[in-house]
């Protein structure tokens, strides 16, 4: 195997993952999450900032 | 200036602008608000506050724990599903280049101290601490420590997160007046923590990222498969320890080059004396 080749085997299991990672990125937005995450970060975090 | 220190200052500067970037609603700071517009349905891979007056990004770890702790979602897919995805990219990359807080961690260390503190008895423990945090305060308290209506509060950041105290508490109080009179005991343990946080960073590189923080956790979990990472040339190393003695966070590249604690500083490479790192 030359060394070209080695290099894309070892970064075989990082590619896979980050398309996986994109696949449920896109699951979570077909459901509706980012409108709870914009809700959440449009308005002032009273718990973030120690208040709430 | 040596070649080591310029690259640190290259690192601090790259660290800077996209702090800036991700915090660019500069307004913000002068109006005592923060910025409302559709940018924020976006993470940013780095741990900083939705709640910082100039943000105009989510904070993954706050996206999670919002997802968890709402009423109608228990599995938040869209931030576990972006961890993932910038994790397998880069793996720590984003602790060492494009953390806003890893930036402030980096220049306290700076700040001249008799002693600095490399590693002590009980070091290595306390760095699992980071992985029970995010297991308890972001996943299970906001998922099962719920109100009437289900929802539960994000516990790292309302108990823990000093970086929400600096860069959405201190500015947001300072420069809003209704805010501060809503202060109460929670804001002072929040300055406590933070003061703590400040302390032991000039005394330890890093300390937040060692021992605290849940999104280095995440992240360090992909650092050993990660894309983006570092391959030591076996025949080119001499076994000098160069590396291994200049790394902050206690990391023998010779031995593991992707080790969880890895932030990709980049600061063994470039002290390797026969350019062994790639």
């Amino acid at each position: 195997m030359s060394r070209c080749q080695r290099t894309h085997f070892r970064r075989l299991p990082g590619v896979i993952l980050a398309v996986i990672g994109l696949m449920i990125m896109g699951f979570g937005i077909y459901r509706g999450e980012m409108t709870v995450v914009l809700e959440k970060a449009v308005n002032i975090c009273m718990e973030c900032v120690g208040i709430g | 200036m040596d070649r080591k220190k310029k690259t640190g200052w290259k690192r601090h500067g790259a660290q800077a602008l996209w702090a800036l970037l991700t915090n660019s609603y500069l307004a913000g700071f002068a109006r005592g608000k923060i910025y409302q517009g559709k940018l924020k349905n976006l993470c940013v891979p780095g741990l900083n506050c939705y709640s910082c007056p100039g943000a105009v990004g989510s904070c993954p770890i706050g996206a999670v724990q919002a997802v968890i702790g709402s009423w109608n979602f228990k599995l938040a897919f869209y931030a576990a599903g972006f961890l993932m995805f910038v994790g397998a990219l880069a793996g720590r990359f984003v602790c060492g280049w494009l953390c806003p807080f890893g930036l402030v961690q980096d220049l306290l260390h700076k700040v001249p101290f008799p002693k600095k503190i490399g590693t002590f008895r009980g070091d290595r423990l306390l760095r699992k601490m980071k992985y029970m945090i995010l297991i308890v305060f972001v996943i299970l308290l906001p998922m099962f420590l719920v109100d009437v209506l289900g929802q539960g509060s994000p516990y790292f950041c309302k108990l823990i997160c000093p970086a929400g105290t600096l860069e959405g508490g201190l500015p947001l109080v300072l420069m809003n007046g209704s805010m501060r009179s809503a202060l109460g005991w929670l804001y002072a343990w929040k300055n406590i923590l933070l003061l703590i946080t400040i302390v032991f960073s000039v005394m330890i590189y890093r300390p937040f990222c060692k021992y605290i923080c849940p999104l280095g956790a995440v992240y360090s979990v992909f650092n050993p498969i990660s894309v983006f990472r570092y391959r030591v040339d076996e025949e080119k190393c001499t076994g000098c320890g160069m590396c291994a003695k200049v790394c902050g966070m206690q990391v023998d590249p010779a031995e593991d080059a992707n080790h969880p604690e890895c932030i990709r500083c980049g600061a063994c490479r470039k002290s390797c004396p026969v350019k062994a790192i790639h």
